[in-house]
């Protein structure tokens, strides 16, 4: 029998990893991965806590379904958005994008 | 002897090492690799949860669409920071011990919660979660609200992405 803590110590071990990814990483590439992660172990939690907690209800499944479609449209959105960049001003490394910066 | 646990350790294991070679990999396309095997860990983990559903919906979604976007970006993005110089910042040890803090946070936040020993209860008899699910995304009382601002969500983001990534005629 697995305990519910198993699946959150595993989410927030997973966020905690992707944070650093997001923190730490100069590639701009990398740092949208580390969202990946983030935005997975959110997922495990919701996905844990509906059939831990509620697993008569839906409310759970509906928003890891909808977590799903925005992850989705977040790393097109923003896939584009850095070979637009890269494009324009040959680099990929967040520190670089200073175009807004004043 | 419960093999469940085993399988969920396996798993579980598998993903946080591959995460770890994720934020760490010099090569953007190895570390796009290395997402697959978490995602692939997390399926694992949703069927275990009894989200066979989402366990598809992971892979079709995740490892199908958007890791191999991931690994197009890297190889549309290469020559810049292929292999060479640092990947990680000049204050990398800073993100490490914020990442740190928030992990001993969160443990410190469930350790006190009474829920988290929770044992998983059955599902009713004859229950189809999937089923629920389905219905509830169309019925006007439930989620189709939500779920077509999502359809709604996807369609803006294509448009965008086409329109920002599009090569411009001068």
């Amino acid at each position: 029998m697995i305990p519910l803590s198993w699946y959150l110590i595993f989410a927030a071990a997973l966020f905690s990893i992707g944070l650093f990814g997001v923190l730490a990483r100069k590639n701009a590439v990398a740092i949208l991965l580390g969202v990946e992660l983030m935005l997975n172990a959110a997922n495990i939690n919701l996905l844990a806590f509906w059939r831990y907690r509620a697993p008569e209800g839906v409310a759970g499944q509906a928003f890891a379904l909808i977590v799903f479609a925005v992850a989705a449209a977040e790393v097109a959105v923003g896939l584009a958005l850095i070979i637009s960049i890269y494009r324009r001003r040959k680099s990929v490394i967040a520190d670089e994008m200073n175009l807004l910066k004043w | 002897m419960d093999v469940l646990p085993i399988i969920f350790v396996i798993a579980a294991a598998i993903s946080l090492a591959a995460a770890v070679m994720v934020v760490t990999a010099r090569n953007l396309v190895h570390a796009a690799l290395w997402l697959i095997l978490t995602l692939f860990g997390v399926a694992a983990l949703y069927v275990l949860l009894e989200a066979g559903f989402f366990a598809v919906v992971q892979v079709v979604v995740y490892i199908g669409a958007i890791a191999i976007l991931f690994i197009f970006a890297a190889m549309l993005t290469r020559r810049m920071m292929q292999d060479t110089g640092p990947q990680l910042h000049k204050a990398w040890p800073l993100a490490a011990v914020v990442a740190v803090l928030l992990f001993a946070g969160l443990m410190a936040i469930l350790v006190s919660w009474p829920g988290m020993d929770s044992a998983k209860p059955a599902l009713a008899e004859g229950a189809d979660p999937l089923r629920q699910l389905g219905l509830a995304l169309v019925s006007p009382d439930a989620y189709v609200v939500p779920f077509q601002l999502a359809s709604v969500l996807l369609v803006a983001a294509m448009v965008g992405a086409i329109f920002v990534a599009r090569e411009k005629n001068p």
